[in-house]
């Protein structure tokens, strides 16, 4: 047996989905128990994975504590939009399914900490996280409960943005949301905004951007306008870190970065600081 | 196709005049509109933006805030106004203009006319984002009646940025999307050829948003569009303008800011 052959006894191990996730970050095998013990942070390089909305509704709530309010509003389908792959209904039809969830946010009651309050958790894996009329509605209606409730409002985005399919409505849902949350302010309540990745275009530009405190996970992609667009209009390249949770910090909008494991504790934290 | 009449004209024709070079722009509105204009410039934070202009206006002797994108005319006003791209200190200014028209009492109309609001590096570091979203929320409880004047090109969230208001007027053929017609091909059919066909199916003209309740009042233009007859398209606007302030003056301030918030909730309720 030459020196560089395996003995016999060692199978060669291949790694199957089953035990191991590949980090999107550092593209390390990662035992995928640990993984999703750490809600899908990379204990190597600190990665911080997408959640979909119930993930991060069992990462953020006290147990048993969330109930889920207005799970009847679904999109509408205001242009009957096709495109050449199809119609937008069906894809729509076809996400709810997939997902388990009737639009690209999941809102409720539930306790942080004990502390009760109103919640909105966007779902990246929903067409995107886009915007719709149906999108735009939960949050109003979040916003709503939460003044009826006097409760603090939480939102934490994941969303490329506007939903196109839905063209202009779409368009209005920034407004309606924002109409939403400057009523919960001058309730006096606090409101929340957790901006994760990705968190840009329509909604960046809309209730994301407008918390009493703007919060950040680690690298998170967050911004107006897509790096391609951008480098297109200005002709030069974007450096890395253009768009990231951290160089938004640096530019005075976001109030603090939160890793995944430190965001239940560190919500409870400033709303006990809000007097709840 | 200014041989079409109005009635063959398709919602690609509609973005062509939307986007006409003569169409009447902020500074047309400004010369043919107004008796008075008193330029307010600066957002007290970092700069002018020449892209979004504002001042004391007088209207028919009504005395308002006007507030609007501004498109150049030729490559050097352009050049000058970014093509009517605000960035985020002209979002600022217009908040500013806003605040002091709540202030001394006296109605906002704006006027938008935009491609979208600037897709720049130095927009996002100064907040591009943040500065639209301050303005939805901001202008969702001014204490002061809004007219909004969509006058050309309605694009995206740079146009909603000075567009939440009680009334909300749109020209015969303006257009007012959440995307552009060519931004919407490449990215839903990948080919930006199918511009014309986008532009369809987004519904983004006048009597299309009429219909889903987005925009409360369609303003004629004359045939072939405003650009072939400015005197006259302006005109059509003062009337629409005036007859919608002496409305909107009528309503207790209170009153107006629910029927606002009314107003955007039952946007996307079907």
């Amino acid at each position: 047996m030459s020196w560089f052959e395996k003995p016999a006894e060692a199978p060669a191990r291949v790694p199957t989905e089953a035990i191991w996730v590949v980090c999107s970050g550092c593209k390390a095998y990662i035992a995928k128990d640990a993984w999703r013990a750490a809600d899908k942070v990379c204990p190597r390089c600190n990665y911080h994975d997408r959640l979909s909305c119930r993930e991060r509704v069992a990462s953020l709530t006290d147990a048993g504590s969330f109930q889920e309010l207005n799970a009847d509003v679904s999109f509408n389908y205001p242009l009957k939009f096709t495109d050449s792959s199809g119609a937008y209904a069906d894809k729509a039809k076809a996400t709810i399914a997939k997902t388990g969830v009737g639009e690209a946010i999941l809102t409720g009651t539930g306790a942080i900490d004990k502390i009760p309050v109103v919640l909105g958790v966007m779902d990246f894996k929903f067409l995107g996280g886009s915007l719709g009329s149906g999108t735009g509605e939960r949050i109003l209606l979040a916003a709503e409960k939460a003044i009826a409730l006097k409760r603090p409002l939480i939102i934490v985005s994941a969303s490329g943005g506007a939903r196109m399919h839905e063209g202009i409505v779409s368009l209005m849902q920034m407004a309606k949301t924002c109409a939403a949350i400057a009523r919960v302010k001058e309730a006096g309540l606090p409101y929340l905004s957790i901006l994760t990745d990705p968190t840009t275009g329509g909604v960046s530009a809309s209730y994301a951007m407008v918390g009493d405190l703007n919060i950040a996970e680690p690298k998170a992609l967050i911004g107006f306008a897509g790096r391609r667009v951008i480098e297109q209009t200005i002709k030069q390249k974007l450096p890395d870190d253009f768009q990231t949770a951290e160089y938004t910090l640096a530019h005075g909008f976001v109030d603090h970065i939160v890793p995944r494991k430190e965001l239940k504790a560190f919500l409870a934290n400033i709303l006990r600081y809000a007097g709840f | 196709m200014a041989k079409k009449t109005q009635q063959k004209l398709t919602p690609w024709d509609i973005v062509q005049i939307a986007r006409h070079a003569e169409r009447p722009n902020i500074k047309d509105y400004i010369r043919l509109l107004c008796e008075d204009f008193v330029e307010l410039h600066g957002d007290r934070l970092f700069g002018d933006d020449r892209g979004m202009i504002g001042g004391f206006a007088t209207i028919g002797g009504e005395k308002v805030m006007l507030i609007g994108h501004r498109k150049g005319r030729g490559v050097e006003e352009n050049i000058e106004v970014n093509f009517g791209m605000a960035s985020p200190e002209g979002y600022r200014k217009a908040m500013r203009l806003m605040r002091l028209a709540e202030k001394y009492g006296i109605p906002v109309v704006t006027f938008v006319d935009t491609p979208g609001a600037y897709p720049g590096s130095e927009a996002e570091a100064r907040g591009q984002a943040e500065a639209i979203a301050h303005n939805l929320e901001f202008m969702s409880t001014l204490k002061t009646p809004i007219v909004v004047v969509i006058s050309g090109e309605g694009g995206s969230g740079g146009a909603l940025g000075i567009a939440v208001g009680d009334r909300i007027l749109m020209l015969q053929n303006a257009v007012y999307s959440v995307i552009s017609p060519e931004g919407c091909a490449s990215i839903l059919w990948r080919d930006g050829t199918k511009a014309a066909l986008a532009a369809e199916t987004l519904k983004i003209t006048a009597d299309s948003l009429k219909g889903l309740n987005i925009i409360d009042e369609i303003v004629p233009e004359p045939e072939g569009g405003a650009h072939t007859d400015a005197a006259a398209a302006v005109a059509a606007v003062k009337k629409a303008v005036l007859a919608n302030l002496a409305v909107l003056k009528k309503i207790p301030l209170d009153k107006l800011v629910e029927q606002r918030y009314a107003k955007f909730s039952a946007m996307g309720r079907f």
